[in-house]
């Protein structure tokens, strides 16, 4: 069901009633779920990034009106959690994890090494748009220190080898065969 | 529907008896830690190779909970066989099926009278790598929501939280307040609507006992919330989980489901007046959401900054209701409680700690991984025996317990039996239950600088004390592992240290010195040696000409 109230004022073609967007319908049901209460609002902000990747103004502003809170108070919740992101992540994820364990692992290093290799900063995307790079803080994977997640995926006793050989095998090619985009709904986040 | 005891013995039974109907029994473990080894493609190698020998009639293949040692993944257990193995791959399957009726396969055998095992006592985990934590009826058949039944039909609310305090079990989180204690001023708290909220927010890094416990036994936390509901007079429950650990919010969002299904969650439970329900609600990557006050406003879908206290949540929480908030180790110990009697759990541990704790291993230990012991059990006994000591024959040098908010405890404390109280005479806390073990290779500043960039980072920016004063710390940390430390700069650490201590807001602020005080008072030499003679003994700062390489 296409929501029944956008505000005309929106841009993105991707919350105009005209073309109504499955994904919203998921952020639908989660507010109507919770009644449209306002203390759902970080639940919806899960379902908006969940659905697309990222919190993107124009989603904001929806949320905002459809649980009657302040566009500002979306914005705070927004940006003071570390989960979420504002920026669309790369086409793929490289999330390294820099907890305690990880760290006497090692972690510092690997991740000096490839911001240096990818030429960006945790936090940032290449500027072909194919790999962004995080840190977590912890993804309780101590046991299996150093860990990272790889699309999704949980990898355990990092060397800076395998992250190097898991990274350029994601460099080199377009993404032509790959159902990256799939693979992205499916996995799990960790902006 | 409404289940009687009946029912549920009777789901147990079932469960029970459709299990022993096969000859063997293969437990795979498809814990996190397992399956980030690819423990799922074992156990569906397994299956497909007990169908290729046509052997589905004798054996069956569970996915169950963590089986502890991490180290070596992904496990499997095979019973009455009472065979474990270890580091199995999808291709091990013929062999390991091939092998029931002969000897076991020796190249992956995992002995299973190492002390790691041998010398565990199990409360909290009993179930783990035994249950699977997907299939309700799989908890029910190991006593699972008995606890729940007995509560509810034999005792008054004011008969359980006697037990529990009988018990001495103390917050799990990392405080140590008695549990039996908070519970009674939320029931004490005269309004009609309180709720149950459990903390599994565990944002400690280094830290993943509440991870383990809700991916492989997420029924008993949900078992023990309700008991607490009854007790306390709540009808409405609260799971505050991280996002970060989706498998976790995966196996509690089937289990409460299930629960529901079954009756066990919602109206008239058991045939009592006695209603509750449970929601998930998800975290986002704060690590100030441990602390309860912020941890409410994060599920009232605000920013997550800490209010003063008091009033405390337990008579102004969630929506200004009363409010018990406990940990998923704290309510993971009370159906064993209700089940056993508090005299019980009271006679395990330390004169002041009660029970077992749960212990996360980590670091540079040769076991890393998931143990139990009883309060009391020493640091040597955790390390060396159970851990296995450190590997590549180096040095110990130090445990790191706490996380953020605890301390480094050097090797002339591992003699010292673990509790509460001891942890605290040493400058660390006793904190969830995160232990990093520190060999000769590690930087006691750079570790005091780790924690520091962590608390600085995780600073939710309400009070100075806190916001600025991490800043500080950091600065000088990272001025002393650059090489262009002042003597007088450790003066300042202190003098900092005592400050954000004693004068910010909440948890976070005042026990983010911990790592620097506790590293100053064992470790003053390295802080020493860094600022004068520009060196880092263990190599892991570089300084000088070093650095100016690297950069």
């Amino acid at each position: 069901m296409p929501p029944a109230t956008a505000s005309p004022g929106l841009s993105s073609p991707s919350i105009s009633p005209a073309t109504p967007d499955k994904r919203l319908r998921i952020i639908d049901r989660t507010m109507r779920l919770h009644g449209y209460a306002s203390h759902a609002l970080i639940e919806t902000l899960h379902a908006v990034q969940e659905a697309f990747g990222y919190l993107d103004p124009d989603l904001m502003r929806y949320v905002a009106g459809r649980l009657k809170v302040p566009l500002s108070r979306v914005y705070a919740v927004a940006t003071f959690y570390h989960f979420f992101t504002l920026k669309p992540p790369g086409e793929h994820t490289c999330v390294l994890c820099k907890g305690t364990a990880c760290h006497i692992g090692g972690a510092a290093e690997i991740l000096r090494r490839v911001e240096e290799m990818l030429e960006i900063h945790a936090g940032e995307t290449t500027a072909d748009g194919k790999i962004s790079l995080m840190i977590a803080r912890c993804l309780g994977s101590c046991g299996l220190a150093p860990a990272g997640v790889f699309d999704g995926t949980i990898v355990g006793n990092l060397t800076l080898d395998t992250v190097v050989n898991k990274l350029q095998e994601w460099r080199p090619h377009d993404a032509d065969h790959r159902e990256s985009a799939g693979n992205r709904e499916n996995g799990d986040r960790f902006l | 529907m409404t289940l009687t005891i009946e029912n549920l013995q009777e789901i147990a039974k079932t469960e029970i008896d459709s299990f022993e109907s096969y000859r063997y029994r293969i437990n795979v473990c498809v814990a996190a830690g397992c399956l980030s080894c690819r423990s799922d493609a074992v156990k569906a190698s397994l299956e497909e190779e007990i169908r290729r020998q046509g052997k589905e009639k004798e054996c069956r293949v569970r996915g169950v909970g963590c089986l502890g040692l991490c180290a070596v993944g992904p496990l499997i257990y095979i019973s009455p066989l009472n065979v474990a193995y270890q580091a199995v791959q999808p291709s091990d399957a013929p062999d390991i099926i091939g092998s029931l009726t002969g000897a076991p396969v020796s190249r992956l055998l995992l002995p299973a009278d190492q002390p790691f095992f041998s010398r565990q006592k199990k409360i909290v985990l009993e179930n783990c790598g035994i249950v699977e934590p997907e299939r309700i009826e799989s908890y029910i058949a190991a006593e699972g929501y008995e606890a729940l039944y007995q509560a509810l039909r034999q005792m008054s609310p004011r008969q359980v939280i006697e037990e529990v305090s009988a018990s001495g079990l103390r917050g799990r989180g990392g405080a140590g307040f008695p549990t039996g204690l908070k519970w009674t001023t939320v029931y004490k708290a005269q309004r009609a609507d309180k709720y149950v909220v459990c903390n599994a927010d565990e944002g400690d890094p280094g830290a993943f006992m509440d991870r383990s416990v809700l991916e492989s036994d997420p029924h008993r936390v949900i078992e023990g919330m309700a008991i607490a509901g009854y007790a306390v007079g709540a009808s409405r429950g609260y799971i505050y989980v991280r996002a970060e650990y989706p498998l976790a919010i995966e196996r509690l969002r089937r289990a409460i489901k299930q629960a529901k299904q079954l009756g066990i969650l919602g109206e008239n439970i058991f045939n009592t007046p006695f209603a509750f329900d449970i929601q998930l609600r998800l975290g986002a990557g704060a690590f100030v959401c441990g602390e309860e006050t912020a941890l409410i406003a994060s599920i009232e879908g605000r920013l997550g900054r800490p209010r003063p206290r008091p009033p405390f949540p337990a008579e102004f929480g969630l929506w200004g209701c009363p409010t018990l908030i406990n940990n998923v180790e704290t309510f993971a110990n009370i159906a064993p409680i209700v089940r056993r009697g508090g005299g019980w759990f009271a006679g395990i541990g330390t004169e002041k700690s009660k029970g077992t704790k749960v212990f996360a291993l980590a670091g540079k230990i040769n076991n890393t991984g998931l143990i139990e012991v009883p309060m009391g059990t020493t640091l040597r006994e955790i390390v060396f025996d159970i851990g296995g000591g450190i590997p590549d024959g180096r040095r110990f040098k130090a445990v790191q317990t706490g996380g953020p908010s605890g301390g480094c405890v050097p090797e002339q404390f591992l003699d010292m039996p673990v509790d509460y109280e001891s942890l605290r005479d040493a400058g660390s806390i006793m904190g969830s239950g995160g232990m990093i073990v520190m060999d000769d290779g590690a930087c006691m500043v750079d570790v005091a600088k780790f924690f520091m960039e962590f608390c600085m980072a995780e600073s939710c920016g309400k009070c100075v004390p806190c916001r600025v004063g991490t800043a500080q710390l950091f600065n000088i940390l990272e001025r002393i592992t650059a090489g262009h430390g002042r003597i007088e700069d450790i003066d300042t650490l202190k003098e900092l240290c005592d400050l954000v201590g004693a004068t910010s807001l909440c948890g976070l602020g005042q026990t983010a010195p911990n790592p620097v005080k506790s590293t100053l008072r064992y470790f003053e030499n390295e802080y020493t040696a860094h600022i004068r003679r520009h060196h880092c003994d263990a190599g892991v700062c570089a300084m000088g000409k070093a650095r100016e390489a690297i950069t």
